[in-house]
Order: C-alpha cells, then structure tokens, then sequence
C-alpha cells in the first residue's frame, strides 16, 4: 500500500465487492423456494395423479377452480425462482470466461422469467374461462 | 479459465466413487434435469389453455411408451430431488453430519426414491395408465 493510504484498513476497499454485496440472500431463498417446493410438489403430483384418465372439460375445469389456480400459480412462481437460483450456482462452477459467464446467466435468467409468465398467463386465460 | 500454471484442488477423477460424493453429484444432475421439465410443464399448460386438440396431442405423448418411459424417470428424479433436498436442509439445520449419518441418510434418500418412485406408479397403474 502506499504510503497516502497507510491508516486505511483494507475493509475501506472490500465494501461493495464481492460477497460483501448480498451476503447470504442467495442461500436463503433457495432455502425458502426449498421450503415452498416440497409441499408443493406432492400437492401437483397428487392432483396429476387425481387428473389420470380426466377428459379435456374436466382437465381444464379442476385447473380452473380458484384453489388449485392459485396453486398452481404459487407453484409456477417458486419452481423457477428455484431452478434460477441452482442454474446460477451451477453456472458459476463451470463457466469461467467473465463474458459468456454474464450472457449465460442472462439467458437463464430471462428463460426463467418468461416460462413463469407464460405458464401464469396460461392458468389465468384457463381459469378466466377463456374459450379456446 | 486463466491460464497459469497453478496447483489445483483434486477433481472427481481422482476419487473412489462413494455415497457422498454420488448423492451429490445426483443432487446436481436431478436439480438440472427438472429445470429442462419445468419447461414441459408450462408447454403443457399452454396446451391446456389452447384448445382441446392441442392438449391431445399431450395426452398422446404422455401416454405412449416412450411418453411413460419418460414420465418414469422425471418422477424419480423429483422423488430424489426432493428426498435429498429435505436431507440438505436437515444438514443446513445442523444435524446428520457424523460420517456415519451421513452415509446412512445417503442410502436412506437414495432408497427413499426408488420407494416413492414405486408408490407413485403403483398408484398410477390402479388408476389405470398402463389400461
Ligand atoms: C421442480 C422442482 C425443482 C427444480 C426445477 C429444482 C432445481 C434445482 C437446481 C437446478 C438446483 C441446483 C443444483 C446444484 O447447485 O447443484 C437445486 C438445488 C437445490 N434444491 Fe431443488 N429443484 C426443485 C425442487 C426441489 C425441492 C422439492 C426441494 C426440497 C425439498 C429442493 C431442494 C433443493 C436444495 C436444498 C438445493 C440446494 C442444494 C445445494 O446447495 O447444493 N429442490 N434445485
């Protein structure tokens, strides 16, 4: 260090970089998406499992009914909240080039949140009762 | 990666398989195998909210061999994912980290799966999938 900066501690320069920036947020809500998804995914199994040789009207009359709607919504949301949040650290493992790192996670990033709106926007115009 | 010449850390091939590592590794290759199925999922949706002949042609696949075949495996690998995924946060909790434990609620996730692999498709041929 040169001499100006002498009494500085080396904390002055780590603020704001690295892990400093979001500590354990990524942990955390991987854990809580975690969380979410266990119960939610023997719900949708068990309701794919009651839906077993259903007809179309039924099929789209049980997606429909509020309850199951918005389960599946809630669903939808910590599904790729989750799976964006793994991607990411799997990412990070293995891809090392600064550049094509920042466009890989861009693109799972953006993956992630159009199948989510796309999968809502359909459970919407079911439960609207949108004529196909 | 930068190109120095530098020690590194031993990677897998240098290991004898074991239950640690296996669990692992599967944990990893599930989580990203049911990242590719959360697209199917929406696609089947958006089948559903399209019309009584697109969500036939889901019900088609679904149903053929290969369809089932498929459907088989995506429901063992959710079944391990999230019998392994209670096991991480067990552990991130503190507890089960004594070599042995670890070891045996390894083998207990990995049998757990095929178990509730089993029950699921037990219950599905009841109701008549494979009719
Ligand atoms: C369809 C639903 C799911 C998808 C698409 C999914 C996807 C993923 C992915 C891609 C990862 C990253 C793997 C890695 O870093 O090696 C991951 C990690 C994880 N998953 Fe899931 N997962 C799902 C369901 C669940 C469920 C139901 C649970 C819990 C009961 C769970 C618990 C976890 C945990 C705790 C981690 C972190 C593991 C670590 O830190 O290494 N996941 N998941």
């Amino acid at each position: 260090m040169s001499t100006p900066n002498r009494l500085r501690s080396p904390l002055k320069r780590a603020i704001g970089l690295g892990s400093a920036k979001y500590g354990t947020q990524h942990f955390v809500v991987q854990r809580i998406s975690a969380v979410a998804l266990f119960f939610l995914v023997i719900y949708v199994v068990g309701l794919l499992v009651s839906l077993v040789g259903a007809d179309y009207a039924t099929a789209r009359a049980t997606v429909a009914h509020p309850c199951h709607a918005v389960l599946l919504c809630a669903f939808l949301v910590a599904m790729f909240w989750h799976a964006q949040l793994g991607l990411q650290v799997v990412i990070e493992d293995y891809v090392h080039a600064p550049g094509l790192a920042l466009v890989v996670q861009m693109l799972v990033r953006f993956a992630c949140v159009l199948a989510a709106l796309a999968g809502l926007f359909a459970i919407v115009r079911i439960a609207a009762g949108a004529s196909a | 990666m930068p190109h120095t010449a530098r020690p590194l850390s031993p990677h897998l091939q240098v290991y004898r398989w074991q239950i640690q590592m296996v669990t692992s590794i599967v944990h990893r290759a599930t989580g990203i195998a049911l990242a590719v199925g959360s697209l199917l999922v929406v696609g089947a949706l958006l089948a559903l909210a399209s019309g009584p002949e697109s969500w036939a042609c889901v019900t088609r696949h679904a149903g053929a061999w290969y369809g089932l075949v498929f459907l088989f495996g995506w429901t063992w690998a959710l079944a391990y994912h999230l019998l392994n995924g209670v096991r991480h946060l067990v552990q991130d909790a503190g507890f089960g980290y004594a070599i042995s434990q670890f070891v045996r609620n390894g083998w207990l996730v990995v049998f757990g799966s095929f178990i509730l692999t089993a029950a699921t498709w037990g219950v599905l041929a009841a109701r008549g999938v494979f009719a």
